[in-house]
């Protein structure tokens, strides 16, 4: 396929690092040249300079024979122009945008065939806000992945002493909870991957994935651990487009403290929000830090730009005693530096963000993609299509489905139901199956499995 | 000097307009077919026009845009000259009246005070009564708002008026672009729910004379009554519902009835905050005070305290001033709570006088703003109301008002005890004047009124009425010697 991504900010780069390696022809422009020379000597693509919203610039990249329009610039106005002239003047059959601007995502009718021809936009923020807010409301949980518009998720949850399951067999989980119908996906002991089996036992340190209808995860993360007392003291250091948002969406819910550096940046987050307390100071300040009670908030978030301060800085909070820490942290070496020790999560923002992209790069349907464990594992949503002839899904109990080792499917979403899989599940068309996949390799596989196979007519 | 001359200039202008005012009595003189009376209305309106043409021609190679300043200069002195003409029927109609007692009467009325020095209400000519009660209207919405929409048309520049006519924090969320169409809508809206309110007093058993003269006054939030007993005349309870209503309405921003009727929808309502904390305070009080009267016995059943209470709160916290019983009998606690709401209930925008709703809510919350910066030294916590950030030169300058309110109640109280009034008198008369809120306690309470006090006493009192309507400001800035620095 051939993409052009406009903008090489950290989400162009980003999402062309991992298109790249998925056997695409990828063109990036940008303006500043530096960025785009960075680029050019980690990854195989082709890169140009210019103003992406120029329709001469982007005939040089190539926008005529284009099967995709990535704009993720800066800014929204360019993205929207972009998505507008490919549109216009050159027919691209696929157009996404990043669009920030809370004011132009209000009007959804802006982006229709007649005005801007966005076909999807995408904001990094904004999902990576509801990320972390999934995070707050369920403390003990390390990932929390929506699928089907949120009907079921996906947690990771590390086994703990004093949760009822830990110690016991999987199967223990059903007669236990007969009425929460949840399914183990995988088992992660000392960073290997297990295939659970009904006779696997959980024991204390494991990290386990399952699968559940968006209303039972508490029930579920019962069972893996002691529960504590649900989150209510927020701290949030960084009032950037991140730190703001998640106060918001959090503030009427939780008693927020939110720390910025810049004293004019304070006002302006102090204005827009309500009921959150802004106060102006370093997030390493430790005397900040435990004037303003560091040690009794649930969950700390770190989310400025800067890594080695959000890592710091949530060492600082850990230290103190806060019961969560979060730090947003951009270089994947540092992640997996970081991820498991003092601090409880260290999120990789392109990790979280890039899923919702490449739901919509990725061939056949797929409906949504998130990363798990730093990249090495997947889960996907597929729409199966198609009937018993031309599908090797439609119609087939999942234990006569030819999944590749490794893949697990976890639950079936038919319209407003959830349905865990069990072996005798039978797949229907229009039916949005989650799978799990252990190993990255064996996503191209998976999704093959889903494409409607013409050969059968 | 040429500048002052251009003030009067544009005072002869105001003078011309405001002799039209007069035709109103003229036309219910007619009605009553009181001849006499006719001639005294018709006299005093052509002296007015006179004296307004004769000011506009001697100084018309002054005429010219105003400053800021001189936008001050002019207020004041229509304020002060204003009533002084309108005084002149009065004048002509009740010899025995003396000047200080009629200026009383009239500063009253213009600046919707609602406090009178006559008795015999109910004998006096009709003319006179829709004459007290229309200058309270006119100075309801403001004269000055009239002329804003007015005077623009005749050649002189507007803004400024404007400007020193409000100087309450914000609520500059222009309507419209235009001034003077900003005025001439609100005039609409005011003129519209008079109409209402005319019509619903009508509904209600009133005669139309006193529909419109209580209409008059209500909107103003004045509170001049065609009757010695005030509204208790009338023993109406739904009378007494009607009026609430609409002393409610007049207590509210004007701007968010305009928005509201444009709109034709009822957010505006629910969106402004100072609205909402003006009828809250105020109906909370009502069942406070009613409860509190029904638990010392003044009314055998709560109801009958309900009805009595809500009808004098209301009145006397929206400033207006009419009453159905005398509540200076009232156990002290409660008339000292109307007094105290009179002071704060008034929004911004309306025809209340006062600190306004919206400064004490600016105040209420940076005193809460203190305790979070001790707790939190590090904290940026910006004063907001209704989500807007309030400016901290903004706070400043409340605080200024505040600080200058209270300096102006402690010496006009100390003017009136060394008159030799007592404390309880003293205090509510200084209060009911700045507030422009009508009856006072003790000697000027409701069941008596301003007629007893002496001369000097009227004076003060009078000009505590101008002090209040005018904001403070804007009449002190006068005695500044900055101002007159050149």
């Amino acid at each position: 396929m051939k993409i052009l991504i406009l903008g090489a900010g950290q989400v162009g780069s980003t999402v062309a690092e991992s298109l790249v390696s998925e056997a695409n022809d990828i063109t990036v422009i940008d303006s500043d040249a530096a960025k785009l020379a960075l680029l050019q000597e980690r990854l195989d693509l082709r890169t140009l300079v210019g103003n992406a919203s120029n329709p001469s610039v982007l005939e040089q990249a190539g926008i005529a024979d284009t099967d995709m329009l990535l704009a993720v610039t800066q800014s929204d106005e360019v993205n929207m122009v972009a998505c507008k002239l490919a549109a216009s003047l050159y027919n691209t059959p696929t157009r996404i945008a990043r669009i920030r601007s809370t004011d132009y995502l209000s009007r959804p009718e802006l982006f229709n065939k007649d005005n801007f021809c966005v076909d999807f936009s995408i904001c990094p923020e904004q999902i990576l806000t509801d990320y972390i807010s999934k995070l707050i409301e369920f403390p003990e949980a390390l990932q929390v992945l929506q699928f089907a518009e949120g009907r079921a998720s996906l947690v990771a949850v590390r086994a703990f002493k004093g949760g009822p399951l830990v110690g016991k067999p999987l199967s223990f989980l059903h007669t236990h909870m007969p009425h929460v119908d949840a399914r183990v996906a995988a088992i992660f002991r000392k960073d290997s991957p297990l295939i659970p089996e009904g006779d696997t036992v959980i024991e204390e340190g494991d990290e386990i994935f399952f699968i559940a209808a968006s209303k039972n995860i508490r029930d579920v993360l019962k069972e893996m651990r002691r529960m504590d007392k649900p989150a209510k003291r927020v701290m949030i250091v960084g009032g950037g487009n991140i730190g703001r948002r998640l106060a918001r969406a959090l503030e009427q819910d939780y008693q927020v403290k939110l720390i910025e550096f810049n004293k004019k940046a304070c006002s302006k987050l102090a204005g827009e929000l309500a009921k959150t307390l802004v106060l102006n100071g370093d997030g390493t300040d430790e005397k900040l830090l435990q004037q303003e009670n560091v040690g009794e908030v649930d969950v700390f978030c770190a989310l400025t730009n800067d890594d080695e301060n959000n890592i710091m800085s949530s060492l600082l909070a850990k230290q103190a005693g806060a019961r969560k820490v979060i730090a947003l942290i951009n270089r994947s070496a540092y992640v997996d530096l970081v991820q498991g020790g003092k601090i409880d999560i260290a999120l990789s923002p392109a990790q979280v963000t890039i899923g919702s992209l490449l739901a919509y790069v990725r061939q056949g349907d797929v409906a949504a993609v998130h990363s798990l464990r730093r990249g090495a594992a997947e889960a996907l949503e597929l729409v199966a299509h198609g009937d018993r002839k031309s599908s090797r899904i439609v119609g087939r109990r999942i234990d006569e489905i030819d999944l590749p080792k490794g893949a697990t499917i976890g639950a079936v979403v038919r319209g407003d139901e959830v349905i865990m899989g069990h072996h005798d599940t039978r797949i229907e068309a229009d039916d949005h199956v989650i799978v799990f996949v252990i190993n990255k390799a064996m996503v191209k596989k998976v999704e093959k499995l889903f494409q409607v196979n013409l050969g059968f007519f | 000097m040429g500048r002052t001359l251009t003030v009067i200039h544009a005072l002869g202008l105001m003078l011309v307009v405001f002799s039209l005012a007069y035709l109103m009595p003229l036309v219910t003189a007619l009605i009553y077919a009181q001849t006499d009376v006719f001639e005294d209305f018709l006299r005093a309106m052509l002296l007015t026009l006179a004296s307004g043409v004769l000011m506009w021609i001697l100084t018309r190679r002054y005429k010219g845009e105003l400053s800021i300043r001189h936008g001050f200069l002019l207020v004041v002195v229509m304020w002060t000259a204003m009533p002084a003409f309108a005084t002149l029927p009065l004048l002509f109609n009740m010899p025995l009246l003396s000047f200080t007692d009629a200026y009383f009467e009239t500063m009253s009325g213009i600046t919707t005070t609602g406090a009178t020095v006559l008795t015999g209400l109910d004998y006096l000519p009709p003319a006179i009564n829709i004459w007290r009660n229309e200058l309270s209207w006119l100075g309801g919405m403001g004269i000055i708002v009239l002329a804003v929409a007015i005077l623009p048309l005749l050649g002189v520049g507007g803004r400024q008026l404007f400007k020193a006519e409000t100087p309450g924090p914000m609520k500059d969320t222009a309507l419209t672009p235009r001034i003077t169409e900003t005025a001439r809508n609100l005039w609409l809206v005011y003129l519209g729910i008079t109409i209402a309110c005319i019509a619903s007093l009508k509904l209600v058993g009133m005669s139309w004379f006193d529909a419109i003269c209580h209409a008059l006054a209500t909107m103003a939030l004045g509170g001049f009554s065609t009757h010695d007993a005030s509204v208790g005349y009338f023993n109406s309870p739904a009378i007494e519902a009607v009026l609430m209503v609409f002393m409610l309405m007049a207590a509210i921003n004007f701007s968010t009835h305009f928005l509201v009727w444009r709109k034709r929808s009822l957010t505006p309502y629910r969106q402004d905050v100072e609205g909402l904390a003006t009828i809250g305070l105020t109906l909370l009080s009502c069942v406070g005070i009613a409860g509190f009267l029904w638990w010392k016995g003044a009314y055998p059943d709560f109801l009958t305290s309900l009805r009595y209470a809500s009808f004098n709160v209301i009145s006397v916290a929206t400033d207006s001033g009419f009453s159905n019983t005398d509540f200076n009998q009232w156990p002290l606690f409660a008339p000292m709570w109307m007094l105290l709401l009179s002071c704060v209930v008034a929004s911004s925008g309306s025809t209340g006088g006062g600190i306004k709703m919206v400064r004490t809510l600016v105040l209420v919350k940076q005193a809460g703003r203190e305790f979070v910066k001790l707790l939190h030294p590090s904290a940026i916590n910006p004063l907001k109301i209704g989500g807007h950030v309030v400016p901290n030169s903004v706070v400043f300058s409340v605080l200024g008002f505040i600080f200058l309110y209270f300096m102006s109640v402690t010496i006009l109280t100390f003017a009136l005890l060394i008159s030799g009034l007592d404390l309880i008198s003293s205090l509510s008369a200084v209060l009911a004047c700045l507030n422009n809120a009508g009856p006072g306690l003790g000697v000027v309470g409701p069941a008596s009124n301003f007629g007893v006090l002496t001369d000097f006493q009227t004076w003060v009192c009078t000009f505590a009425m101008l002090l209040g309507r005018l904001e403070i400001f804007t009449l002190l800035i006068l005695f500044t010697p900055q101002f007159w620095r050149r």
